[in-house]
C-alpha cells in the first residue's frame, strides 16, 4: 500500500520546496516603507544641497550614536511582543546612573564604565516590572509599553523633581537646584562622560569601510557558493548574493571616495563606539543559535504551542524585555557620551519612538526585525534628519518645516508601518479562514 | 459586612475609589491648607464643561467598537481650523462660535469618514494605530500651520511666517458659554452655559443612542458576530461611530478654548486624546463599555483632581509642578490599568 | 486474560458536577497493536483522553474513579507531564507545529540537543547553542521510521497537511520513553492516499513495539488495522470486541443505538406529495471546521428536517451557508428565487431566521437586555418598534415591552423581567430568548443549530416541545441541525445525515439504527457498492 503511494508525496515533495524566484512585485509591497523613505531621502539631498562631506560626517555620527538604542529592539520582536516602546524605561535607567556617576564626579572612561555597571541593576528591575505588565497585556504589548513608558515617565520626573533633595539627600549645587531640591533641567557633561567612548580612538572612515567591506565580501561570497548546492539552503541565495553586491560596493565605493581626494576622505568614526555596537550584532547573531534564542523565537511564533510543548511563556517573555532593558540603558549612555549634555526630563522622552521609527523604516515590522534593517533604518532616518531641515528652508524658506516635517516622517512611518501590518495579518486571517480546504 | 464591603469596591472600582479618596483628601488638606474652596469648586465646574465634551467623544467610538479613540487629535485640529476660519472672517460672540462649530463640521466628517475606512482595516490594533494617526496628524498640521494662508493680524505673527502659538479669543467668543446665565453661589461660581452646552450634547448623545442608527451601532461594537448575523453592517456601523468621534473632538476642542481663551496650536492637541480617554476610564468606563455617566463622572473626577491637587502641591512643595506629574501618572496609570483588563478577558 | 497490557484502563468514572459522563470503562492496549476507541461525539472519549493525560479540567472538578495501569503497575497521573513521563503521547487533531520552523526544530521542540560553548560555561544551560547536525540525525530517523519523505531540514509552512501530520507524530515516537500513542482522528485531515500512508506508518510504529489507541469515525479504518475495538456511547462502555470477530454493519449499530422516546404520538402522513419550500443545489460554504463541500437537498413546506452527522462533517457550515454568514458557492432557491451569498440581511427580510448553534457568541448580546435582545432583528431589518419624528428616529419602549412581555410569556421564559440582561439567563432561557428573536422576524422557515447544546434535561425537552409547538401551530417549517441523534429522531420528520461535507442520506426517524451509524461514519456508501445494506 505505502508503495503504491510513494510517487504521490513525490510528486507533493518537489513543490514544497520553495524556489528561490524573484517577485518583484511582493518585494516592492513588503519593502514599501522603506522604499519611500529611500525617495524622500534622494530628493531631499538633492534639495538640501549640502556638501558631501557634511552629511557624511554627520551620518557617521549619528550611525554610531543611535545604532545601539534601535538594536536594542531586536530581541523582543523576536520573542514575538512588538516594537519596545518602553525602551524609554531603560533610558532612564542609564540615565539614574549616570546621574550618579556625575553626582560622584567620576568622569572619563572610568565614569562611564561605571554608569553601565550601576545602570545595569536599574535596568534589570524595569525590565522585570515591564515583562510582568507586558505578560498581562498579551497581544497589546506596544500600546503598553507605550503608554507604560508614559507612566515610568511621571514617577522619573517625581523622583527627579521631588525626591532629590527631600527623601535622598544630595548636596550637590551643579547638579540640584537653587532651591535645594531637584535635579537641574540640563547636565553639561563636559567635565564628565563626554567623548568617554568615542574619543579613545577615531581613524579615517574609509579605510575601515573598505576592509570591513572585503571581509563581508569574502564571507558571502563563500556562504554564496555552499548554499547554492544545497537544495534547501537555496532559498537564501538572493540574501547571499545580495550582501555580496553591497560588499563589493562598499569597497568600489571606498576606494573611489579615498581615490577623489575629497574632503569625505578625510572623514573620521569612533573606533571604540562601533566596536560596540559590533559587539552588540554579534551577541543578538549568538543568542538565537542558543537555547534561549530558540525559546524566543517558539514563543515569538506561537505561544499557545510553545506552552504545550512545556516552555515557560512567561518567563521568556520577561527575560526578553530584560536583555532589551538593559542594552537600552547601556545605549542611552553612547548617545549622551557622544550629545555632552544630559537633558534631565528630555533626553529619554523621544527614545523610544526614533528607535522604533528608525528599525521600521529599515523594513522591520512588528514580528520581524534583523540587524541589517536596523542599520539600513538607522541611517535613512539621521539622513533624513541631517537633510530635512536644509532642504526645508530651500524649498519653502523656512527652516523650521523641515524640523516639523521630520516630526511627522517618525510618528507618521510608525503609523504607516503598523497600520499596514495590522493589515496584512487581517487579510492574511481572512485568507487562511477562506482556503482552509 | 467584609463581603458587602468588598462587594462594593468590585462594583465600584478600585481605581475609581482610590482616585476618589485622593481627590477627597485633597479637598480635605486643601480646607486645613486654608485655600479658597469656592474658587477651587468653581475651577472643577468650568474645567469639568470645558473638558466634557471631548471626553464624551469617546463615546461613539466605544459604542461603535473601534475602542478608545486614541486619535482623537483628528478631530481636534479640524476644530481648530473652524475657529481659525471664525477669527479670520472677524466674527464676534455667539455668531463666531456657531460658524467655527459649522465650518468644522464638514471638515471633521470628512476626516472621521477616511479615518474610520482605515481602522476597519487595522481591526485588533486601533488603538496603537490610532495613537500615531493622531500623533502624525498633529505633526503634518504644524506644517500646516506654517503654509495656511490666513491674513487676519490676530492670528497671525505680526513677523516671520506662519500662525501665532496661541490665538487669543478676547473680544471674540471668549468665555462665551462660561458667562451665559452664570450665577454665584455660596461664593461658587456656576458657569451655567458652559454646563448646560455639555449636558445638552450628553442628552443628544443618548438620543442618538436610542434611534435605530444608534442601536445598531452599538450592537455592531458590542458583538461584531452577533451584529453580522443580524444583517447590520459592522464597518459601516464603525465608520458611523469614528466619524462621530471626530467630529465631537472638533466641538469639543472649540467649547474648550472659548473656555480658555485661546486657540492652541502645534504642540497642543497631541496629548489632548489621552487626557479624555483617561477621564473616561475613571468614569468607569472600559474599551467597550461606555455610558453618559461615565462621561460626566469621570470628567469631574479627573478635572477636579487636577484642579485641586495645583494649589495643595504649591503649598506643600514650592519648586516645580507636582500637579503635572500627579496628572502623568494618574492619566498613564489609569489607561495602562484598563489595558492589563483588556487582555485578561475581564468583563 | 493474563497477557500484560501496555495500558490498562480499569472502570474509569468520571462525573461532572453530578452528571456521570464516564460510567465504568475499561480499556486494555497490547504493545504493537492498535487500539480502535469509537464513539459518537460526547460519547465520553474525549474525557476519557483527558484522564490519560492528567488534564488539569479533570482534576480541578474532583478527579476520577478506577484505576490506570502501566506496564501492570498503577500509576498516577496528574498533569500532563506525568501522562509524557510515562510514555504516553498524543498526536494532536489541530496541529502543534511552527509554521516558521524547519521539519526539525518542530520535531525537536523543547526539545533540542545543545552542546556547550565560553559563554554557557558562565551563564549557565540557555546559552548552550542548538547542535544542529545531531538534531537533524534524531530527526531523520524518526521520520525514516514512519516511512514518509520528507526533508527534515526544511521549513514547514506551505507543506500539505498530510505532511503536518506526520511531523507531529514523528515529533512524538522521536521521544525516547514513547509505548503509548493516541491517534486522535488523525485521518479526518487527511486525503485518501494520505490516510493510506498513516495506516501503513502506524503498522511500522507497532512494529517497534509501541502500542496504539486510534480515536476515529471511519470504520473501514479500524476494521483494516484495529486488532481491539471499544465503543462507547453515552459514557457507557457498550461492547469490546476484536476486530476478526465483528464486522462493520455491527459496529455501527451499536455506536449509536438507542432507544427513542417518542416526543410526539403523531405520525404524519409523508405519502402526499410534498411542496418544496427550498431547494439547495451543489451547495459548498468556506465555514472553518464545518466546511460544507457540494450538498444537495430539498426542504418541504411544513416539516421539520432534521440535520444530522458527526462534528466537524459540515452539518453546522449548511444554515450557516444559507444565512449568508460564511462564504458560499451553488443555488439555494427559496420558493422558487435564487438566494443571494454573503448577504444576510437580504436573507433576513425574505422571510428566513437563524437560530445560531453559538448561543453566546453569536445569539445574544449579553450584556444587553431580554427586550433588546428580542426586537433587535426586527428593529433592524423590518423597522419595526421604532418611533419616527421626521427622519429621527426612537426606540418605541411600550412596544418594545409588550412584545418582549408578550414572548416572555408564551415560551415560558424563567427571568426577573424584561430588563433582565440575558447574560444572567441559564443556557434554556438564553436559548428561548434566541428562539423569541428569531420568530419576532415572522420567519416563513426557521433554522435552529444545536438547540440544546450545553443545557438541561429539563429545559432541553422545553426547548424542543417549543419548536414542535410552532411547527404545528404556526405550520413554520424548521430546519434542525443537532449532534444529537436521538433528539433528531424523536422531533423531525425527515433527517440528512451529513458526512465530510455532504449529505450521506436522507432516513426517516424510525430507520435502524445500523443505517443511521453507517451513515455517520461515512461507511453506508460503501457497504451499499458491496450489497450488504439492510432495510
Amino acid at each position: 500500500m505505502t508503495d503504491q503511494n510513494k510517487p504521490l508525496l513525490e510528486d507533493v515533495k518537489t513543490s514544497v520546496i520553495r524556489k528561490p524566484t524573484l517577485n518583484l512585485k511582493q518585494i516592492a509591497f513588503d519593502n514599501i516603507v522603506t522604499i519611500i523613505f529611500v525617495v524622500i531621502c534622494f530628493f531631499g539631498l538633492i534639495l538640501a544641497k549640502q556638501p558631501a562631506a557634511f552629511v557624511m560626517n554627520e551620518l557617521v555620527l549619528r550611525i554610531a550614536r543611535n545604532s545601539f538604542l534601535v538594536l536594542s529592539l531586536i530581541i523582543p520582536v523576536l520573542a514575538g511582543m512588538g516594537l519596545n516602546f518602553g525602551i524609554v524605561i531603560g533610558a532612564m535607567a542609564g540615565q539614574i546612573a549616570l546621574i550618579a556617576v556625575t553626582h560622584w564626579q567620576i568622569t572619563g572612561m572610568k565614569g562611564f564604565l561605571l554608569a553601565a555597571l550601576i545602570s545595569v541593576p536599574f535596568a534589570l528591575l524595569f525590565g522585570w516590572l515591564t515583562g510582568k505588565i507586558l505578560n498581562k497585556t498579551k497581544g497589546q504589548e506596544m500600546i503598553t509599553s507605550m503608554i507604560l513608558g508614559f507612566f515610568a515617565m511621571g514617577l522619573y520626573q517625581f523622583l527627579f523633581l521631588f525626591l532629590i533633595g527631600t527623601l535622598i539627600p544630595m548636596d550637590n549645587p551643579v547638579l540640584v537646584l537653587s532651591g535645594g531640591v531637584g535635579i537641574k533641567n540640563t547636565i553639561d557633561l563636559k567635565d564628565g562622560i563626554l567623548y568617554a567612548l568615542d574619543g579613545i580612538y577615531k581613524t579615517r572612515f574609509f579605510p575601515a569601510l573598505a576592509g570591513f567591506s572585503v571581509i563581508t565580501a569574502v564571507f558571502s561570497l563563500f556562504k554564496v557558493f555552499r548554499v547554492r548546492k544545497d537544495e534547501i539552503e537555496r532559498v537564501r541565495l538572493p540574501k547571499y548574493l545580495m550582501y555580496t553586491v553591497l560588499s563589493l560596493t562598499g569597497i568600489v565605493f571606498s576606494v573611489v571616495v579615498l581615490n577623489s581626494k575629497s574632503l569625505v576622505a578625510m572623514i573620521k568614526f569612533p573606533v571604540a563606539t562601533i566596536f560596540s555596537i559590533l559587539m552588540l550584532c554579534a551577541f543578538n547573531l549568538f543568542i538565537v543559535r542558543t537555547k534561549l534564542g530558540q525559546d524566543f523565537r517558539t514563543v515569538g511564533q506561537d505561544m499557545h504551542v510553545a506552552k504545550v510543548s512545556g516552555i515557560n511563556v512567561d518567563r521568556v517573555r520577561i527575560i526578553s524585555i530584560m536583555i532589551s532593558t538593559v542594552l537600552a540603558a547601556w545605549g542611552q549612555l553612547i548617545f549622551l557620551q557622544n550629545i555632552g549634555t544630559l537633558n534631565t526630563y528630555g533626553s529619554h522622552e523621544q527614545v523610544g519612538m526614533f528607535a522604533v521609527a528608525s528599525i521600521l523604516i529599515g523594513g522591520a515590522s512588528v514580528n520581524k526585525a534583523t540587524i541589517g534593517q536596523a542599520i539600513l533604518g538607522t541611517t535613512l532616518f539621521h539622513l533624513m534628519f541631517i537633510i530635512s531641515p536644509f532642504a526645508g528652508k530651500n524649498l519653502f524658506g523656512n527652516a523650521q518645516i523641515g524640523e516639523y516635517f521630520r516630526v511627522f516622517v517618525a510618528y507618521g512611518v510608525i503609523g504607516l508601518s503598523l497600520g499596514l501590518h495590522a493589515w496584512k495579518t487581517q487579510i492574511q486571517a481572512k485568507r487562511k479562514q477562506l482556503g482552509e480546504e | 459586612m467584609k463581603e458587602r464591603f468588598q462587594r462594593f469596591i468590585h462594583q465600584f472600582g478600585l481605581p475609581r475609589l482610590i482616585i476618589l479618596s485622593f481627590f477627597l483628601a485633597l479637598l480635605v488638606s486643601a480646607y486645613f491648607l486654608k485655600l479658597p474652596l469656592n474658587s477651587l469648586v468653581s475651577d472643577t465646574l468650568v474645567r469639568t464643561g470645558m473638558n466634557g465634551v471631548l471626553v464624551l467623544a469617546m463615546v461613539p467610538g466605544i459604542h461603535s467598537g473601534i475602542g478608545l479613540n486614541f486619535g482623537l487629535p483628528l478631530g481636534i485640529v479640524c476644530g481648530l481650523l473652524g475657529g481659525l476660519v471664525s477669527i479670520e472672517m472677524n466674527l464676534i460672540g455667539i455668531n463666531g462660535f456657531i460658524i467655527a462649530i459649522l465650518v468644522s463640521l464638514p471638515i471633521a466628517a470628512v476626516i472621521g469618514y477616511l479615518y474610520g475606512l482605515m481602522l476597519n482595516r487595522v481591526k485588533g490594533s486601533e488603538m496603537l494605530v490610532a495613537t500615531y494617526v493622531g500623533f502624525s496628524a498633529v505633526s503634518l498640521m504644524n506644517i500646516a500651520w506654517l503654509l495656511l494662508p490666513f491674513h487676519s493680524p490676530e492670528i497671525k505673527w505680526p513677523i516671520g511666517d506662519g500662525l501665532r502659538t496661541t490665538i487669543t479669543l478676547t473680544g471674540k467668543y471668549d468665555k462665551l458659554l462660561n458667562n451665559f446665565l452664570d450665577f454665584k453661589i455660596f461664593g461658587v461660581m456656576v458657569p451655567t452655559g458652559l454646563l448646560l452646552f455639555f449636558l445638552a450634547m450628553c442628552l443628544l448623545m443618548f438620543l442618538f443612542l436610542r434611534t435605530r442608527t444608534g442601536v445598531m451601532m452599538s450592537a455592531a461594537g458590542i458583538n461584531p458576530k452577533f451584529a453580522a448575523a443580524t444583517g447590520i453592517q459592522v464597518d459601516r456601523a464603525r465608520i458611523i461611530g469614528t466619524m462621530l468621534s471626530t467630529i465631537l473632538g472638533a466641538v469639543g476642542i472649540i467649547v474648550y478654548s472659548q473656555s480658555y481663551g485661546f486657540f492652541q496650536l502645534y504642540q497642543a492637541p497631541m496629548m489632548m486624546g489621552f487626557a479624555a480617554v483617561a477621564a473616561i476610564l475613571i468614569g468607569g468606563a472600559s474599551s467597550h463599555k461606555a455610558t453618559l455617566m461615565h462621561v460626566i463622572i469621570g470628567t469631574f473626577l479627573f478635572q477636579g483632581l487636577l484642579t485641586v491637587s495645583l494649589p495643595v502641591a504649591n503649598k506643600i512643595v514650592t519648586e516645580g509642578n507636582l500637579s503635572e506629574i500627579a496628572r502623568i501618572i494618574v492619566q498613564n496609570g489609569i489607561i495602562l490599568y484598563s489595558l492589563t483588563k483588556v487582555s485578561n478577558g475581564g468583563d | 486474560m493474563s497477557e500484560p497490557y501496555v495500558l490498562s484502563m480499569q472502570d474509569i468514572q468520571k462525573d461532572y458536577f453530578g452528571n456521570k459522563v464516564l460510567k465504568g470503562v475499561t480499556i486494555n492496549a497490547r504493545a504493537g497493536e492498535v487500539h480502535a476507541l469509537l464513539g459518537e461525539n460526547g460519547a465520553g472519549k474525549s474525557t476519557l483522553m483527558n484522564i490519560l493525560f492528567g488534564m488539569p479540567v479533570i482534576h480541578s472538578t474532583g478527579g476520577y474513579g478506577g484505576k490506570i495501569m502501566i506496564d501492570g503497575k498503577e500509576v498516577q497521573i496528574k498533569s500532563p507531564k506525568d501522562a509524557m513521563e510515562h510514555g504516553i503521547g498524543m498526536v494532536h487533531q489541530e496541529f502543534m507545529l511552527i509554521p516558521g520552523f524547519t521539519v526539525t526544530e518542530n520535531i525537536k521542540l523543547n526539545r533540542e540537543i545543545l552542546k556547550s560553548n565560553v559563554v554557557s560555561a558562565l551563564f549557565g544551560k540557555s546559552m548552550k547553542t542548538l547542535d544542529r547536525k545531531a538534531m537533524n540525525a534524531d530527526a531523520r530517523q524518526a521520520i525514516d521510521t514512519l516511512g514518509v519523505d520528507i526533508n527534515e531540514r526544511q521549513g514547514v509552512s506551505g507543506m500539505p497537511v498530510g505532511y503536518m501530520q506526520f511531523i507531529e507524530i514523528a515529533r512524538e515516537i522521536d521521544k525516547k520513553n514513547v509505548r503509548l500513542l493516541v491517534f486522535d482522528e488523525p485521518t479526518a485531515v487527511l486525503t485518501e492516499s494520505e490516510a493510506d500512508t498513516l495506516l501503513a506508518a502506524m503498522r511500522r510504529i507497532c512494529e517497534a513495539g509501541i502500542a496504539i489507541l486510534f480515536i476515529t469515525h471511519r470504520l473501514e479504518e479500524v476494521m483494516a488495522i484495529a486488532r481491539d475495538i471499544t465503543i462507547l456511547r453515552d459514557g457507557e462502555q457498550v461492547a469490546a470486541l476484536e476486530a476478526a470477530h465483528t464486522n462493520v454493519m455491527e459496529i455501527a449499530a451499536m455506536m449509536v443505538g438507542r432507544e427513542i422516546e417518542a416526543m410526539h404520538s403523531e405520525n404524519r402522513d409523508v405519502t402526499k406529495t410534498p411542496e418544496i419550500l427550498m431547494e439547495i443545489k451543489d451547495f459548498k460554504v468556506q465555514m472553518p471546521g464545518e466546511q460544507v463541500k457540494g450538498v444537495s437537498l430539498e426542504v418541504h413546506k411544513g416539516e421539520i428536517l432534521g440535520l444530522g452527522g458527526l462534528a466537524g462533517q459540515g452539518k453546522i457550515g449548511i444554515a450557516n451557508g444559507i444565512m449568508g454568514l460564511y462564504p458560499s458557492t451553488g443555488t439555494v432557491l427559496f420558493k422558487g428565487e435564487a438566494l443571494p451569498s454573503s448577504q444576510p440581511e437580504v436573507i433576513l427580510k425574505k422571510g428566513i431566521a437563524f437560530v445560531s448553534e453559538d448561543r453566546r457568541g453569536v445569539g445574544l448580546l449579553l450584556d444587553s437586555s431580554i427586550e433588546d435582545n428580542i426586537v433587535i432583528s426586527s428593529m433592524h431589518i423590518h423597522k419595526r418598534y421604532i418611533k419616527k419624528y421626521g427622519p429621527v428616529t426612537q426606540k418605541n419602549t411600550g412596544e418594545i415591552r409588550d412584545h418582549a412581555n408578550r414572548m416572555i410569556k408564551d415560551l415560558d421564559i424563567r427571568c426577573t423581567g424584561p430588563e433582565q440582561p440575558s447574560r444572567r439567563l441559564s443556557g434554556g432561557n438564553q436559548q428561548k430568548v434566541c428562539i423569541a428573536r428569531a420568530l419576532t422576524l415572522n420567519p416563513e422557515i426557521l433554522f435552529v443549530s444545536e438547540p440544546t447544546r450545553g443545557i438541561d434535561i429539563g429545559a432541553k425537552k422545553l426547548v424542543l416541545d417549543t419548536l414542535i409547538k410552532l411547527n404545528r401551530d404556526h405550520g413554520m417549517t424548521i430546519v434542525m441541525t443537532s449532534s444529537e441523534l436521538a433528539e433528531l429522531r424523536s422531533i423531525c420528520d425527515r433527517i440528512a445525515i451529513v458526512t465530510e461535507g455532504k449529505i450521506e442520506g436522507v432516513l426517516a426517524p424510525n430507520d435502524s439504527d445500523a443505517n443511521f451509524g453507517l451513515m455517520m461514519s461515512g461507511d453506508y456508501g460503501k457497504v451499499i457498492e458491496k450489497g450488504e445494506a439492510i432495510r
